[in-house]
């Protein structure tokens, strides 16, 4: 059983190098053709958010008008401070950060405990529960809100931050997503002379696991970070207006809270801004980590 | 919590053996080396104990959260939903059978919501993989700032929801929204993007396409670099252009990441709620004012919250279950073929 442990990472980890290889010597260089269509998509994928911004420093009057404003207007910050006081920006933002912290911190954590048992220790039922983590990945939020509503309300923790916290502490996705990547980046050899020098498995986790995963928990870090400060289904239907998330105070934006379009987009772009300069910073590592956690599909 | 006992009990063979050696003293002498039978029994035991229950410990904390918050509530989702609950009346649950799913079944709004999920699906799905397949293959490309290209084609994922929605319901408003203005600038005249059937529709997938097809043709770009490239030389010695190279290597050698993208497209269609429910602004849980793009999530959400029947509610997120299943089914099935036929 340990001679296949030992060789397998070995044999595997060759074979995609020579892969990379192999397909960066294949690319073509691009033709205007190609920078002209991708400029088109990046255009796409911009336009909305640089119009958020126009928008967010207009008037709502002058966002009725047609043609709609093009450039940008002198009302942005009073618009911003608007959304921060009266749609509850200023709250939500300190909720969610706490919120997101959290959930990324025992995310990332939990994950690479259990994925760095699933990739390398011997346990009963381990392929099952597996095989559990994986497919529940597919079970949609919806089937879970209605008993959390009811045990949340059971607990008088309506409006309490932890009834958003709790459910999300851990993620399928996480725990899939270490176990795939310490299968191959963690050397089994590593764990095995640990051992041998009577090494307990906390420390082994402490000075073999971890810094063996750390690019991996960073990546799943962003990952988690932006997905919770995104969560909407959940969030607002355990909390309201009185206590909010971003996502909560911009869907009470949406359903007519502070009836002005250009303080609805000034939240709008308040509460995207925390993440587009995680976008700015770490792109290049949010990039690999979707790549990364596509290839196991 | 067995297991460690078990192990306890086990350790037969350490005691078994060299009884001279003295425990403490041998640990930290000859201590490396896997545990031979001569050293102290603690020491081993506590090895063994270490070795079988190390695991658990480290999945436990995960599966316990999991556990709680996932795995049960389906469960008790699936109890309620053969239960009478309301929000306005939370403590009294009475037994109602299979009440809330004839109910369903029996109600125009739920099979309107079926079509609009099936209709929003299509429309949100197909244009986005194709497109993202498109551009994974321009992305593929030897680049100048290869990476500034990735992180822009992403910038919209970035975008939650909410936020996205609310910009796209101005953009789209009929009096003065930028899209209307841009048609009318080529002579096309303005949509009712939040009335019409069709219309709404469109526009509500247009949201999730604009979110998603950065990030699905970064995962096909992910696929497409590891494509091996004496597959292209041999096709290009084989006097294959470049169109039926893309056809013919990089389309079935993607098959297992297209489906794999297929598939969680498809659930996310399945649940899509947070776009339609911010596109009505006001009334949003009802889909419009035909109900014309509300999906099922969005049901759901209003016959639970809205009008306060969690129990029919919890028969809905039911059926999206088991249409999931369905489709699962019908996708592992579809895979299977593929792999056989290669």
């Amino acid at each position: 059983m340990t001679a296949s442990d030992v060789t397998l990472p070995r044999a595997d980890r060759p074979r995609r190098e020579r892969r990379r290889v192999m397909g960066a010597g294949k690319q073509l260089h691009a033709g205007p053709v190609t920078y002209l269509v991708l400029t088109l998509f990046a255009l796409v994928s911009l336009a909305p958010l640089v119009w958020t911004a126009i928008a967010a420093s207009r008037t709502d009057r002058r966002l009725a008008e047609t043609p709609p404003p093009l450039w940008f207007g002198g009302n942005l910050f009073k618009n911003m401070q608007t959304a921060w006081d009266e749609a509850g920006l200023g709250t939500a933002m300190f909720n969610t950060t706490f919120v997101a912290a959290t959930i990324t911190v025992s995310t990332v954590l939990f994950s690479t405990l259990a994925g760095f048992a699933f990739a390398k220790l011997r346990f009963r039922f381990s392929g099952v529960l597996l095989m559990l983590t994986i497919g529940t990945m597919m079970v949609p939020p919806q089937l879970a809100v209605v008993p959390l509503y009811l045990w949340m309300a059971d607990l008088g923790w309506s409006n309490q931050l932890q009834t958003v916290i709790l459910p999300t502490l851990v993620t399928a996705f996480g725990t899939f997503f270490m176990r795939q990547y310490l299968v191959q980046a963690l050397p089994t050899e590593l764990i095995e002379a640990a051992r041998v020098d009577g090494a307990s498995s906390l420390r082994i986790v402490w000075h073999v696991v971890f810094p063996a995963a750390r690019p991996a928990m960073a990546v799943l870090g962003l990952l988690t970070f932006v997905f919770a400060w995104n969560d909407f289904l959940w969030p607002i239907i355990a909390l309201n207006q009185e206590n909010p998330t971003v996502q909560v105070a911009l869907n009470s934006l949406g359903t007519g809270y502070v009836p002005d379009q250009a303080v609805i987009m000034a939240g709008a772009l308040l509460g995207t801004l925390p993440l587009l300069i995680a976008f700015l910073l770490f792109g290049k590592q949010i990039v690999g980590g979707i790549m990364q956690g596509a290839i196991k599909g | 919590m067995s297991s460690p006992k078990q192990a306890l009990a086990q350790p037969a063979s350490s005691a078994d053996a060299a009884p001279g050696e003295q425990p403490g003293a041998a640990g930290r002498a000859h201590g490396r080396g896997t545990p031979d039978p001569g050293r102290s029994s603690w020491r081993s035991r506590l090895y063994r104990w270490d070795m079988k229950a190390s695991p658990y410990a480290f999945i436990s904390p995960f599966f316990i959260v999991f556990g709680a918050f996932s795995l049960v509530p389906l469960l008790y989702t699936a109890w309620y939903s053969l239960h009478n609950v309301q929000l306005a009346n939370l403590d009294s649950q009475t037994w109602a059978g299979l009440d809330n799913y004839r109910n369903l079944l029996s109600s125009d709004f739920f099979w309107n919501s079926l079509w609009v999920t099936f209709t929003v699906g299509v429309i949100s799905t197909v244009p986005q993989l194709l497109m993202a397949l498109g551009l994974a293959h321009l992305l593929n490309y030897k680049l100048r700032g290869s990476t500034v290209w990735r992180v822009v084609m992403l910038t919209p994922y970035a975008t939650s929801v909410a936020a996205a929605t609310l910009v796209f319901v101005l953009l789209y408003s009929w009096d003065g929204g930028m899209i209307n203005w841009i048609l009318d600038f080529f002579g096309i005249d303005p949509v009712n993007w939040r009335e019409s059937d069709w219309g709404s529709k469109f526009a509500v997938s247009s949201i999730v396409i604009w979110r998603w097809t950065g990030y699905n043709a970064l995962i096909y770009l992910a696929a497409m670099q590891a494509i091996p490239s004496d597959l292209y030389e041999s096709a290009s010695l084989d006097g294959a252009n470049r169109w039926q190279q893309f056809r013919h290597v990089t389309i079935p050698q993607l098959r297992p990441t297209i489906l794999f993208t297929v598939v969680v497209s498809t659930i996310g269609a399945t649940q899509l709620f947070g776009e339609p429910l911010l596109f009505g602004g006001v009334s949003g849980s009802k889909g419009g004012s035909e109900h014309q793009y509300q999906t099922l999530g969005l049901y759901m959400y209003d016959q639970g919250w809205i009008i306060g029947n969690l129990g029919k509610a919890s028969a809905i997120a039911w059926t999206m279950f088991l249409i999931l299943l369905i489709i699962g089914v019908i996708q592992m099935l579809i895979s299977r073929r593929l792999r056989k036929s290669q």
